[in-house]
C-alpha cells in the first residue's frame, strides 16, 4: 500500500486474499471437435425423414384398419353376408383385372408399410438410445409419460399380435376350422366361449393399438407439420375419438361371438 | 431449513462420477437454488473441499447458462423458471434433493454439473441467421408483419438455448431448441429467403450432433423454462420437409 497527501491506495494485494482450494474449474480440455458433417445421409436417413416414412406409412395402416373394421361388422349380418364380402374382396374389379388383384395390392403395400414403420421406429430409438449413454439416477416425467411407455413396447405388443391373429384367421393354422373352411366359420369357431383366452388376447392387443393409435394418429400431423396453430386440442380429441371406434369397432365381432350374441 | 443433497460430482470428462451426499443447514426459503448450492461451496471451500461446479451467470432468468436436473425434472419441478429463478420455498424442510448435469451423448460433462453445450452453437452455426445484413431496429411500420406471426415469432425467440429440452427428452432430442430457432426466423420476413436451406442445414446439424429424434412425447415444452411451445416443432417438421421436396 502507499500514501499520498490526500489518501490511501489499496494495491492489489491488499484487497485480495488468496483462498487455498482446489482447482475452481475444470482442467481445460481441448473443445470437443466439431463433428465432421458426415455426407448427408439424404432425406431417409435424417431423423425427420424417419419420422415421414413413420407418418406416412402409419396412415396407410390406419386406412386399412377403417376398412377392416367395417368388414368385420358383416358378421352381424349373418354369415352370408360376411362371406360374401369377403369373396367381393378377392373379385374386386373383375373381370378387368385377375383374381384377387386388389387384395395383393392391398397385401403388397400393407407388408412394405409395416416393414418400413418397424425399420424407422427401430432405427430412431438406437439413435435415441445413443443420444443418451448415462441415464439419470432420478428422472421424473413432466409429460405423464404415457408415449415412451406405450409406443415402443406397444409396437413389438402389436407385432406379435399380428403374427398370431394371421395364424389364426388368415392362415387358420392355429383356427379349429382350418384354412379350408369359410370365412365365417372360421371367425365364429375362433372365437367360442372354449376359446375364451383367444378373445382376450384379441381384447388386449387391440386395446394396446387404440392407445398405440391415440398417439400415432395426432403425432402423425404433427411430424408432417399440419398440427400447430392451436389446433393440437382438436387434432388429440379427434386421434382419442378415431382410437376409440376402431377399438370398439374391432372388439364388438369376438365379444359378441365369445358371448353367444352371433352364432 | 435443513436438507439433504445428491449431487452428481465428476472431477473432469474423463472421471466416472458419482453422486455425493451433503447435508446443508440454515437454508432461508428465500434464496434461490443457486444461492443454496453458494451456501454449499462457501463451506466446501473452507472445509478445503472441491466446490461444486454449475453454470450460471444472470441470475435473472434470462441468459440460458443456468440448468440441472433436480429429483428427475429439468430446473426442478417449478413450471417456466430457471434453475435461478426456482426457490427454495418451494421444497419441504428435511427434503432430500438429487441434482443431476444435462444427461445427453452431444452435452459432455465438463465437470460436475457443468456441461458441453457447444452442439447448440454450432448447429445455431449452421443456419441460425439470415445472411441480408439487417441494420439497426427497423421503423416498425417499415415491414408490415401479420400480429399472429409477430407473436408466434417472439414466443419461438424467447428461445435462451438452456438445453432443459434435450435433458428432459426421453429421446435426448434436441428438437424444441431448433425448432424455436428455425421458427424465429421463418415467420419474420427477413428469414424467408433463407427459410428452407435454414431449416434443412439446421435439422442436419442436429443429427450430426448424434441428438435423438422427436416422438413427440411433449416434455421439452414442460420443462421450458420460457415454454415454448411444440407449435414450433410443427413448423420445422413442415420446412423440412418443403426443403427435401425441392
Amino acid at each position: 500500500m502507499t500514501w499520498t497527501d490526500q489518501c490511501w491506495i489499496p494495491s492489489v494485494d491488499d484487497v485480495t486474499a488468496t483462498i487455498e482450494r482446489g482447482a475452481a474449474t475444470a482442467s481445460v480440455t481441448p473443445p470437443r471437435k466439431a463433428p465432421t458433417r458426415k455426407k448427408p445421409g439424404g432425406f431417409l436417413g435424417s431423423s425427420n425423414g424417419k419420422k415421414a416414412v413413420m407418418a406416412v406409412t402409419g396412415a396407410v395402416m390406419v386406412l386399412f384398419l377403417l376398412g377392416h373394421m367395417l368388414g368385420n361388422l358383416k358378421i352381424f349380418f349373418g354369415r352370408e353376408s360376411f362371406n360374401d364380402y369377403a369373396h367381393a374382396l378377392r373379385t374386386l374389379l373383375e373381370p378387368l383385372v385377375p383374381y384377387r388383384t386388389l387384395l395383393t395390392l392391398v397385401e403388397i403395400a400393407l407388408v412394405a408399410s409395416v416393414g418400413l414403420h418397424m425399420w424407422a421406429a427401430i432405427s430412431l430409438s438406437r439413435r435415441a438410445g445413443k443420444a443418451r449413454p448415462v441415464k439419470y439416477v432420478a428422472k421424473k416425467s413432466q409429460a405423464g409419460g404415457y408415449t415412451t411407455h406405450i409406443m415402443r413396447w406397444g409396437g413389438v405388443t402389436i407385432v406379435l399380435f399380428v403374427i398370431w391373429h394371421l395364424l389364426d384367421l388368415t392362415f387358420g393354422v392355429v383356427n379349429p376350422k382350418g384354412f379350408d373352411a369359410a370365412p365365417a366359420d372360421r371367425m365364429i369357431a375362433g372365437f367360442e366361449v372354449s376359446r375364451w383366452w383367444v378373445t382376450l388376447i384379441y381384447v388386449v392387443a387391440v386395446v394396446m393399438v387404440g392407445l398405440h393409435l391415440r398417439h400415432g394418429l395426432w403425432s402423425a400431423f404433427q411430424t408432417l407439420g399440419w398440427a400447430g396453430h392451436g389446433r393440437y386440442r382438436l387434432l388429440r380429441a379427434s386421434a382419442a375419438l378415431v382410437s376409440a371406434v376402431l377399438v370398439i369397432g374391432f372388439l364388438a365381432p369376438p365379444l359378441a361371438i365369445t358371448f353367444g350374441v352371433v352364432k | 431449513m435443513n436438507l439433504t443433497l445428491r449431487v452428481w460430482r465428476q472431477s473432469s470428462p474423463s472421471d466416472a462420477g458419482r453422486m455425493v451426499t451433503y447435508r446443508v443447514e440454515d437454508v432461508s426459503p428465500d434464496m434461490s437454488f443457486l444461492e443454496m448450492l453458494d451456501v454449499l461451496n462457501e463451506r466446501l471451500i473452507l472445509e478445503g473441499d472441491d466446490p461444486i461446479a454449475f453454470d450460471h451467470d444472470c441470475r435473472e432468468g434470462i441468459c440460458g447458462m443456468c440448468g440441472m436436473v433436480i429429483n428427475g425434472v429439468a430446473h426442478g419441478e417449478q413450471r417456466a423458471t430457471t434453475t435461478c429463478q426456482l426457490h427454495m420455498r418451494h421444497f419441504e424442510d428435511g427434503a432430500e434433493i438429487t441434482i443431476e448435469p444435462w444427461r445427453a451423448a452431444p452435452f459432455p460433462v465438463v465437470k460436475d454439473l457443468v456441461v458441453d453445450r457447444s452442439a447448440f452453437d454450432r448447429i445455431i452455426q449452421a443456419g441460425g441467421f439470415v445472411s441480408v445484413p439487417a441494420g439497426s431496429a427497423p421503423d416498425a411500420h417499415s415491414i408490415p408483419v401479420r400480429k399472429e406471426d409477430a407473436d408466434s415469432a417472439f414466443d419461438a425467440a424467447t428461445c435462451i438455448g438452456c438445453g432443459a429440452c434435450v435433458a428432459a427428452c426421453p429421446n435426448g432430442s434436441a428438437s424444441l431448441f431448433t425448432a424455436a430457432k428455425i421458427t424465429h426466423l421463418s415467420l419474420l420476413p427477413q428469414g424467408q429467403p433463407e427459410r428452407l436451406t435454414r431449416a434443412k442445414a439446421m435439422v442436419d446439424q442436429m443429427d450430426a450432433e448424434g441428438f435423438g429424434g422427436c416422438t413427440n412425447t411433449g416434455e421439452c415444452t414442460a420443462v421450458c423454462p420460457k415454454g415454448i411451445p411444440l407449435d414450433t416443432i410443427a413448423q420445422m417438421n413442415s420446412d423440412y420437409l418443403k426443403a427435401n421436396a425441392k
